[in-house]
Formats: C-alpha cells, sequence, structure tokens
C-alpha cells in the first residue's frame, strides 16, 4: 500500500476526538483493505518484521487483547502481552515506572488498556514508543469506534447521513464516546438513547440527539448500537433493576420494529443476554453484525499499527 | 536593629485609600512615620525604592501547610520562606492536617512553629469538629484560648447540617467565626471535574457546580436561625455568589474568601487531563470565572486567599481521577491578583484592599495597614517587571502550580516582617 498517509496527530492514537475525515477516510480504508487480505488467508509478516508490540493492559480484556495480538502477529511484529494485576492498578506509580521499563525494553508499538481516563494519554508523553489507547477509563476506545465504522461501511456503504442510534449506558461508555466523535466527523446523524442517569452530563453539545424513549430513539435508524450495561451501574442506583432496564432500555424485536426494515445490530460486548439484547436478536444472521464487528477488529487493528509504523519510520 | 526608610516609593494603603509618593520609617519593629519627604534619623538604613509599589504585608486567610503529618509536602518552615517570597507576612494555617488540629496543644504547636520561622506571623485555624470528621463539635472556647483564629474541617465540608447549626450557633459565644468548604458532599463524592461538556468529553466524573450553591444556601439559612458568622472559602460560582450577596444585603453574618485560580483561569486548564490544575473546588466554566471578577469588584468577596495546598510530585503525576486535588498559591498570590489590575478588572487599591485591609479586618487584626504603631509588615513590589511562573523554580517545597507556565507581571522585590527583612 502505498498512498500517502495523513500522520495522526503526535504520532499516537489516543482518541477520536481531534482526527479530521481524511485521517479516519484512509485508515479505513486501509483496514478494508486488510479485511480483503485476511479473508484471502494471506499476511504481510515482513511490514512489521524487526518491530516489538506490548500489550499493556490494566484492565481485564479477552478480545481487544486477542484482535491487538493477532493483528500484530500478522504483520509480522514480536507481540508480548503484559498484564497488570488488577490489585496494583490503583499505584500510580506503577504506570510512570512501566513507562520506563518499557523504554528500556525499546518497545515501538504500545497498546494500552487503563481503568482511568486519560492514562495513555499520560504514559504517551513518558515512552518512545507510538501509543494506542485500547481504552481509557469512561474517555475513549477509538479502534472500537474504527471497528464499527469499517463495518457499518461494509454493510450500508456509507457513513454520511446514516441514522445511528447508540443505546443504554452512555455514562460511563467510552466505546460511546469514540463512536460519537467518528460519526459525527464523518457526518452521520447520531442519537443517544438511554435513561437520564445514564446520559453525560450536556451530551446534546457534543452534537448528538438524546431520547429517553427508546421507540422514538430507533425510529427510523439505519444502524441500532447496543452498549454493555454494567452490574455494578446498577450497584450504584442508576437504575433500580435489570428487568426494568431491559423493559425500557433492552433491545428485542418489538423495540427494533420501529427501525428501518434493513437496520444492522452492533454490540461491542461481551454482550450482557436478557439485559441490553434479547438473544433472539442478537443471534439473528439478518440483523446482527456482532461476529463481524469483531472479524472488523483484527482488520483495523492491522490498519492503525501500520500507520503508526510508518511514523515510527519517519521519524527514525 | 537601627531605623529603616524606604524613601521614594508609590506608598499604598487601602485601609486609609492612600495612593502617593513617599517614604516609610520604621524602627523597633513599628512604623513610625509615613508620607512624603520623611526626615530619616541619623544612622538610618535607606533603601531606595523609586519606581516600585510599598503597601502592607499581604494577609493570606487561607494555606494549607502540611505540618503536622505531611512534611514531605510542605512544613511551615518552607512555607513560610514561600510565603515571605509572595509578600505574605500574616498567613492562617488550616487544621486539617494529621492530626487535625483540634486540641489546644496543637494550635500551641502550631504557634511556635510559626514564630520560629521569624517571617511570617502564623494563624491557626482550629477544627470545627473533632479530628475533622465532621461529627461533633471540637472544643471551641479552649481552642480559642490556645490561640486559634477561628473553626473550620479545611478542604472538607461541614456535611451535617445539625453539625453546622451547633458550630455556628456556638462559636457566637467565644466570638469566633466558621469557615466552610462549600459543596455538597455528597454531590462531590467521586468526581473529578465540574460536571459538563469538558467532563464529559474527557471522560472524567462530574461535580455539577450546584453543589457549591447548595451548600451555601443552606449554610446562610444557618446563620438566620443562629445569628452565627459563617464565611464561605473559596467561593466559585455564579449560583453562590448571588445567594451571597443578597444574603449580605439582608443583614446577615455571611462573608467569602477566593482564591487566584478562580478568577485567573477557568476549566479549560484541565484539558489533557493536566493533573496540576485539579483543584477542590474544580475549576469552573468561563461564566463561573468573570463572575468571580465582578463580585471581585463589587465587594461581594470579602478577601483573596492563596488556599495553598501543597502536593509532591507522586500525588500529581497520575491519572486525573487518582491524582491529588490542591494547588501551591503562595508565591503567586500578588502577581495573579495583579493580573486582574493589569487587566483593568480592578483598581491597583482595590486589589490590595481584598489582600491586605480587608482580611485584616474580618481576623480583627492590628496589621494590613500602613499606620503609625502598626507593625512593620511591608511589601515592597514592582508592578510592572514580567515573570514567568516555573513550577520546580518556586520559593518552598510545593511545586504544585496551577499557573505553571503563567507570564506574570508584578515581581515582589523585599518582605519585612515586624521590621526585619525576610525577603529580597
Amino acid at each position: 500500500m502505498s498512498f500517502s498517509f495523513p500522520i495522526l496527530p503526535g504520532g499516537h492514537l489516543l482518541a477520536i476526538e481531534g482526527l479530521e475525515p481524511p485521517h479516519i477516510g484512509a485508515l479505513l480504508e486501509l483496514a478494508d483493505s486488510y479485511a480483503l487480505l485476511n479473508r484471502s488467508g494471506k499476511t504481510q509478516r515482513d511490514l512489521l518484521r524487526g518491530r516489538t508490540l506490548i500489550n499493556l493492559f490494566f484492565e481485564d480484556s479477552t478480545r481487544t487483547r486477542t484482535s491487538f495480538e493477532l493483528a500484530g502477529k500478522r504483520l509480522g511484529a514480536d507481540v508480548i502481552n503484559m498484564s497488570v494485576s488488577t490489585s496494583s492498578v490503583n499505584k500510580g506509580e506503577t504506570l510512570l515506572d512501566t513507562a520506563s521499563t518499557l523504554n528500556a525494553m525499546h518497545c515501538d508499538l504500545l497498546v494500552v488498556r487503563h481503568g482511568q481516563s486519560g492514562a495513555p494519554a499520560l504514559l504517551s508523553q513518558k515512552v518512545s514508543a507510538a501509543v494506542i489507547n485500547a481504552g481509557d477509563g469512561t474517555h475513549e476506545h477509538p479502534t472500537q469506534a474504527l471497528l464499527d465504522a469499517l463495518t457499518i461501511l461494509r454493510r450500508k456503504g456509507r457513513l454520511e447521513g446514516l441514522v445511528v442510534a447508540i443505546c443504554g449506558d452512555l455514562l460511563h461508555s467510552r466505546v460511546a464516546r469514540s463512536n460519537i466523535h467518528l460519526l459525527l466527523t464523518m457526518n452521520a446523524r447520531v442519537r443517544i438513547v438511554g435513561p437520564p442517569t445514564l446520559i453525560p452530563a450536556e451530551a446534546a453539545r457534543l452534537g448528538v440527539e438524546v431520547f429517553h424513549d427508546m421507540r422514538r430513539g430507533l425510529e427510523g435508524a439505519d444502524v441500532v448500537m447496543m452498549l454493555r450495561l454494567q452490574r455494578e451501574r446498577m450497584v450504584a442506583g442508576l437504575v433500580p433493576s435489570p428487568r426494568e432496564f431491559f423493559r425500557f432500555y433492552g433491545l428485542d424485536a418489538e423495540k427494533l420494529a420501529v427501525a428501518k426494515p434493513d437496520a444492522i445490530v452492533m454490540h461491542p460486548g461481551p454482550m450482557n443476554r436478557g439485559i441490553e439484547i434479547d438473544s433472539a436478536i442478537a443471534d439473528d444472521p439478518e440483523r446482527s453484525v456482532i461476529g463481524e464487528q469483531v472479524e472488523m477488529g483484527v482488520a483495523v487493528r492491522m490498519a492503525v499499527l501500520d500507520v503508526l509504523a510508518r511514523d515510527l519510520r519517519r521519524n527514525a | 536593629m537601627p531605623a529603616t526608610v524606604i524613601a521614594g516609593a508609590r506608598l499604598l494603603d487601602p485601609a486609609t485609600g492612600t495612593d502617593a509618593p513617599g517614604d516609610v520609617l520604621f524602627e523597633d519593629g513599628a512604623i513610625l512615620d509615613h508620607g512624603a519627604g520623611l526626615n530619616p534619623p541619623d544612622g538610618a538604613e535607606v533603601v531606595e525604592a523609586a519606581g516600585l509599589c510599598l503597601a502592607p504585608g499581604l494577609v493570606d486567610l487561607r494555606a494549607a501547610l502540611g505540618e503536622p503529618g505531611a512534611e514531605h509536602r510542605e512544613t511551615i518552615a518552607s512555607a513560610a520562606q514561600a510565603a515571605a517570597a509572595g509578600g505574605i507576612t500574616t498567613l492562617c494555617a488550616l487544621p486539617d492536617t494529621d492530626p487535625a488540629v483540634d486540641d489546644p496543644a496543637l494550635v500551641q504547636f502550631v504557634l511556635r512553629r510559626g514564630a520560629e520561622t521569624g517571617c511570617i506571623t502564623l494563624l491557626p485555624y482550629a477544627a470545627a469538629t473533632k479530628a475533622c470528621a465532621g461529627q461533633e463539635m471540637a472544643e471551641y472556647g479552649l481552642l480559642r484560648e490556645a490561640g486559634a483564629v477561628a473553626f473550620t474541617d479545611g478542604a472538607r465540608a461541614v456535611g451535617s447540617a445539625r453539625v453546622m447549626r451547633l458550630a455556628l450557633s456556638y462559636a457566637r459565644a467565644f466570638g469566633a467565626f466558621i469557615v466552610q468548604h462549600p459543596e455538597e458532599p455528597g454531590l462531590a463524592a467521586g468526581g473529578a471535574a465540574t460536571e459538563g461538556e469538558l467532563a464529559t468529553r474527557l471522560g472524567l466524573p462530574g461535580i455539577p457546580a450546584a453543589a457549591e450553591a447548595m451548600l451555601v444556601a443552606r449554610d446562610i439559612a444557618l446563620a438566620r436561625i443562629t445569628g452565627g458568622h459563617v464565611h464561605f472559602a473559596h467561593v466559585s460560582t455564579v449560583a453562590a455568589l448571588d445567594l451571597i450577596r443578597a444574603a449580605k444585603a439582608e443583614g446577615l453574618h455571611v462573608t467569602c474568601d477566593t482564591a487566584p485560580p478562580y478568577f485567573d483561569l477557568n476549566e479549560t486548564a484541565i484539558g489533557d487531563w493536566r493533573s496540576y490544575a485539579k483543584l477542590s473546588p474544580p475549576l469552573r466554566p468561563e461564566a463561573d470565572r468573570s463572575a468571580v471578577v465582578a463580585a471581585l469588584a463589587d465587594g461581594t468577596i470579602d478577601a483573596i486567599a492563596s488556599d495553598h495546598q501543597p502536593r509532591d510530585a507522586d500525588d500529581k503525576r497520575l491519572p486525573f481521577v487518582q491524582a491529588e486535588a490542591g494547588g501551591a498559591g503562595l508565591a503567586t498570590l500578588l502577581a495573579v491578583t495583579l493580573a486582574r489590575v493589569h487587566a483593568g478588572d480592578l483598581s491597583l487599591l482595590a486589589a490590595l484592599d481584598l489582600l491586605t485591609a480587608r482580611p485584616a479586618k474580618l481576623l480583627g487584626l492590628p496589621v494590613g495597614r500602613l499606620a503609625k504603631g502598626a507593625p512593620a509588615d511591608l511589601v515592597l513590589f514592582d508592578p510592572e517587571r514580567a515573570w514567568q511562573v516555573k513550577a520546580g523554580q518556586l520559593p518552598g517545597k510545593a511545586q504544585n502550580s496551577p499557573f505553571d507556565g503563567r507570564a506574570l507581571e508584578g515581581r515582589v522585590v523585599g518582605t519585612w516582617k515586624n521590621g526585619r527583612r525576610v525577603f529580597g
């Protein structure tokens, strides 16, 4: 792939907010070509040969970590997984001490997941590697938004003008924030749907339409994106009970019926079946693109690694 | 000590409204005379001060000093050094230390440590509640006898309306006021920034700005039923200032201060999760900042305090939510206030009034003015001299300035405490 690529801000991928349409468009185009490559069974093992990719996960994750691992390996990088035990997550020293350890190891590409908003940005100031945010607190999860966009693009042929409803726990969702920024940047219309206690303050100022009635929020939607509701949110008293939540904000056939007939259903996983999504919908091959999201995840991460490695070469 | 005369300065005495060229003569720790063309006695030391401003030493209503218990952040001695460099000669120390200053012996300890520095008058607050835990009133009578200037739980709000009512009521017997950290604790718990668009974008848990007005409204109602004197610290929102303005008009015994970050910075300073700008209360949107400036100008705010909260690098070099709130403020108190003068929001005399005579009056102290017989606590400064705040190069131990990188105009050239030069 030889087209010239806009450099990502700072040589990292820390957030979708701040990226311009050319960044996103080029990343998606490159990712699409990797999706084709992956389906063909070929690899590009010379691209990141000799590069070290470290997956640094301060929070448990199976699918995101595995996806980055696979992406790195398909491009020929040496991939190392570091899981920092949850008990020491709250020790800030760990974060910056880890940064100096990574510098000593001459890590080239650093994939970070952390429970605190801004932690990857803090690390990026201290490490020599290109940093990829794999989810930070309630801030952003940029590669998830990119893989969601690629999934939509492949199904719908465009992002511009589509009506996308993002539903559930928006307050704590980094996936939602990244998706909102990406979709608005690419001129889609974004609705957010959830109970007022799970909608962030002044969310409308991000440029979205806010709905508390799910039927109205889904009306005419091209894409229905469900978010995971974590059980501890219920404990915090933000919603009274799982059954009440499912009744009013869970996705079932009845609520989905008001969306466009060809509307697709997405979920970043892992799903709480029967809380935010009915199994019949999640498993409906006509509607659900949840499996394809996972597939696109690897392609998108290959594209991101590829692009950041180009920056590394440029700076070398 | 021989007599000293500071000659040819621009004398600024907010207590009398003086702004005129002149000299100040002092000996044995007290001001002997001031005015134009003084004849100093033979052998007097002469400090030439042409082009400089001479004002009463600053009276800082609010600073946390780290001692006892957090000496790695700041000691009373290091804070005194920073205060002297900032032109502060009288400093009120917060009691939410470890242990909390809730016992007469601890009040005496703080007084003694302050006196040992020789460069400031250190006035200890004592805890409003035992251990600053918000449950039971401390021994106001005994603490006052030991030298406590007033009562507060420092950076913790007195959350219980019942306890606050008792405190305001009981403190009247000893002529003391209660200083409140006005932030409704249930709403503030877990929050790291002012709730709103910016916090949403940064993915930070928010504290609604209304948390401040809510506690202010409650405590004004309590002042009304008790007749007590409540003082609100670091007021930072439009709504709280409106309530305080109305309470003052009603004749209630309500006073307040603010701190430089709340009139010099707005919430955008926390962009990129800058933990040095994480404060308690959190920085506010621009509309609140400009309301604070207006309230400084119209007299609603009684004083500008540093709200110095020393933190070390390990407290701050953390992801934003985990980083400790608080900013160092002693060395920058005057210069950041002067930025409002240079911007045309306040006259120089009005700005100095908020840093000297008005807080002194609130405390009932004979300082903060240029008067014959008053202590020779003085600050000499160049109102135009430019400098840049650089964390790592500030006087004292604490380097956690929210103003790191800020270019300022106005620098302290010399500070005198009881006639002794303690800085410059």
